[in-house]
């Protein structure tokens, strides 16, 4: 491949490095990383690139460090990333939180190994869902795209930095070892053909400019260091000035927008891909690897008659309520095959509210469902 | 829907992942076909058992693993016992004879190639997964040769070229000329 800013063209390539030149394509000019298995070739591909197209690569000494000097980069205006599996994911939660509570865009990449603690670091797992969701202290709303494809690893890596601008928060890739490590005919479209969101600009000037007055989507407009605005940024409970304003008001007033900026534009953030669900009585309802071989399992129960749908989270989080709970009120059973023990099973669960069943197919990790499996839960749901 | 599934198999070092890459780069960028490529491999940098599962297809491939492979190559004796045993008895299988010693009662028709012997002739081992690669594309027929040798050239470190051309020459001659001799 040559040296140009954004490649064209059809690539033969894995996930990982398709998810960094989809950072590259979307603008991302900074990332920190500490490297760790299945997200390395992440860290190396930007290795690599960064320094050709006039963008900085840092190999941090840990993965506390990286999460903190991308929120850095991004203060100075440049789109930054980084990108880890579960040990350093649970490292970054901390300044994931202050990420949130700075409204912060930046983008954090988990290629999801199997855990806890070291687990099988060269093997899938999905465990990390309710990490992405929770992870950090205190409660706040976060964006989280699942990849099923290293295409998709490319045109998600755009959109995610397109919605951290546009919501100004971190934005969550929450891949898995084998969308990482599979490879995969990539298409890049020419440089002129991709489209990227600017940054949200104060529409006022400097003397008049608040740095946490929102906008009417509760995003405030963001002015980056060094512009002449003056701003301060704290991890503490803060006003429209960014001051600390330790008070249960402030607080009431500051996490009702955050939670708010996300849940009340859920309809614009949730991407989901549905197949088969017109006359659809059971669903798979899964995300990332897990989709496709939960597609493969829908295939093969159609080809025996089988009235079954496959409805793909692309975005988990915010998690799809409204289309599971209308879902709930049609079909008989969800079918939620996933790479840990019951994790976005529980929030079918939660919106189907028992109009439907929920019938989860668990994995421990370490590879993939067989899809028999799957059609086995599927045959079983509409006995 | 046709469907066509390939399992290499070797240890970590042989280039096992590169050629399982070329394959499928050689059906999804130079012949217009789907294809993926999974790997497994262990948390050695090297000697440690590794696997590529590339299938190709004429529609998208949503569940990217062997299911039923239509051909095997394997390039070690942990790999021959792993994944020999599980396939079809008409499934042939590609091995290079040198690191791979058959059970008597192997019922596989049996490809053999001394593909790292001859890789050190041409000066350099680590091309041995290249003359595999040769072969496979002179004996099976799911991804046509001149992609194949495309694919190779385009995979390859830049100034490897030729010892790269040669060494998938010499497998795809050799692959020729066993088929010819009507040779297992």
């Amino acid at each position: 491949m040559s040296s140009r800013k954004s490649l064209s063209g059809d690539f033969f390539i894995t996930g990982d490095v398709a998810c960094a030149e989809g950072a590259i394509s979307a603008g991302c000019r900074f990332f920190a990383g500490y490297p760790i298995t299945p997200a390395t070739e992440i860290a190396e591909r930007m290795s690599e690139r960064q320094p050709e197209i006039g963008g900085t690569y840092i190999q941090m000494e840990d993965e506390i460090a990286s999460m903190n000097a991308i929120l850095g980069a991004s203060w100075a205006g440049v789109k930054a990333m980084t990108a880890t599996s579960g040990p350093g994911f649970s490292l970054m939660m901390e300044n994931l939180g202050l990420g949130v509570m700075l409204e912060t865009p930046c983008v954090l990449v988990n290629v999801q190994r199997a855990g806890p603690s070291t687990g099988l670091p060269t093997l899938a797992g999905q465990g990390d869902m309710m990490q992405a969701r929770w992870g950090s202290h205190g409660h706040y709303s976060i964006i989280a795209l699942c990849p099923d494809s290293p295409q998709e690893m490319y045109q998600l890596a755009i959109k995610a930095f397109d919605l951290s601008e546009k919501y100004r928060t971190p934005v969550l890739i929450m891949a898995d070892e084998v969308v990482g490590h599979m490879s995969e005919k990539v298409t890049i479209p020419p440089p002129e053909e991709i489209k990227t969101l600017p940054r949200r600009k104060p529409a006022v000037p400097p003397e008049k400019y608040l740095p946490y007055v929102p906008d009417a989507d509760l995003v405030p407009p963001m002015a980056n260091a060094g512009e002449g605005y003056h701003f301060h940024v704290t991890g503490l409970t803060h006003d429209e000035r960014g001051y600390p304003l330790m008070t249960a008001e402030a607080q009431d007033k500051l996490i009702r927008r955050l939670v708010n900026k996300i849940d009340k534009n859920q309809d614009d953030i949730i991407m989901l891909k549905e197949d088969w669900l017109d006359d659809a009585e059971v669903v798979v309802c899964s995300y990332g690897i897990s989709a496709r071989i939960g597609k493969f399992a829908v295939e093969r129960a159609r080809a025996e008659g089988i009235k079954a749908g496959m409805l793909r989270l692309i975005t988990a989080w915010p998690f799809p309520e409204n289309r599971i709970r209308q879902l709930s009120k049609k079909v008989k059973a969800f079918i939620v095959p996933e790479i840990n023990c019951g994790q976005i099973a529980l929030e079918v669960e939660r919106c189907s509210s028992g109009r439907a069943s929920t019938i989860l197919v668990p994995h421990m990790g370490g590879g993939v469902h067989q899809p028999h499996t799957i059609i086995e839960a599927i045959r079983k749901a509409l006995k | 829907m046709k469907r066509e599934e390939i399992i290499l198999g070797g240890f970590g070092g042989q280039g096992i992942i590169l050629a399982g890459s070329i394959v499928g780069k050689a059906a999804a960028i130079f012949n217009g076909q789907n294809s993926t490529l999974t790997q497994d491999y262990g948390p050695e940098a090297r000697g440690g058992a590794c696997r590529a599962q590339v299938v190709v297809s004429d529609s998208p491939v949503s569940y990217p693993y062997v299911e039923n492979p239509s051909v095997l190559v394997v390039m070690s004796q942990e790999a021959y016992e792993k994944y020999a045993a599980g396939a079809k008895q008409d499934v042939p299988l590609l091995i290079d004879e040198d690191l791979v010693k058959l059970k008597k009662d192997e019922k596989h028709p049996v490809f053999p190639i001394p593909a790292t012997r001859f890789a050190r002739e041409l000066g350099r081992e680590a091309v041995a997964n290249i003359v595999m690669v040769g072969f496979l594309a002179a004996i099976s027929s799911i991804v046509p040769a001149e992609a194949m040798k495309k694919s190779v050239l385009s995979s390859v470190p830049k100034g490897t070229e030729e010892l790269n051309t040669k060494a998938f020459e010499r497998g795809y001659n050799y692959g020729k000329e066993q088929l010819a001799a009507g040779k297992r």
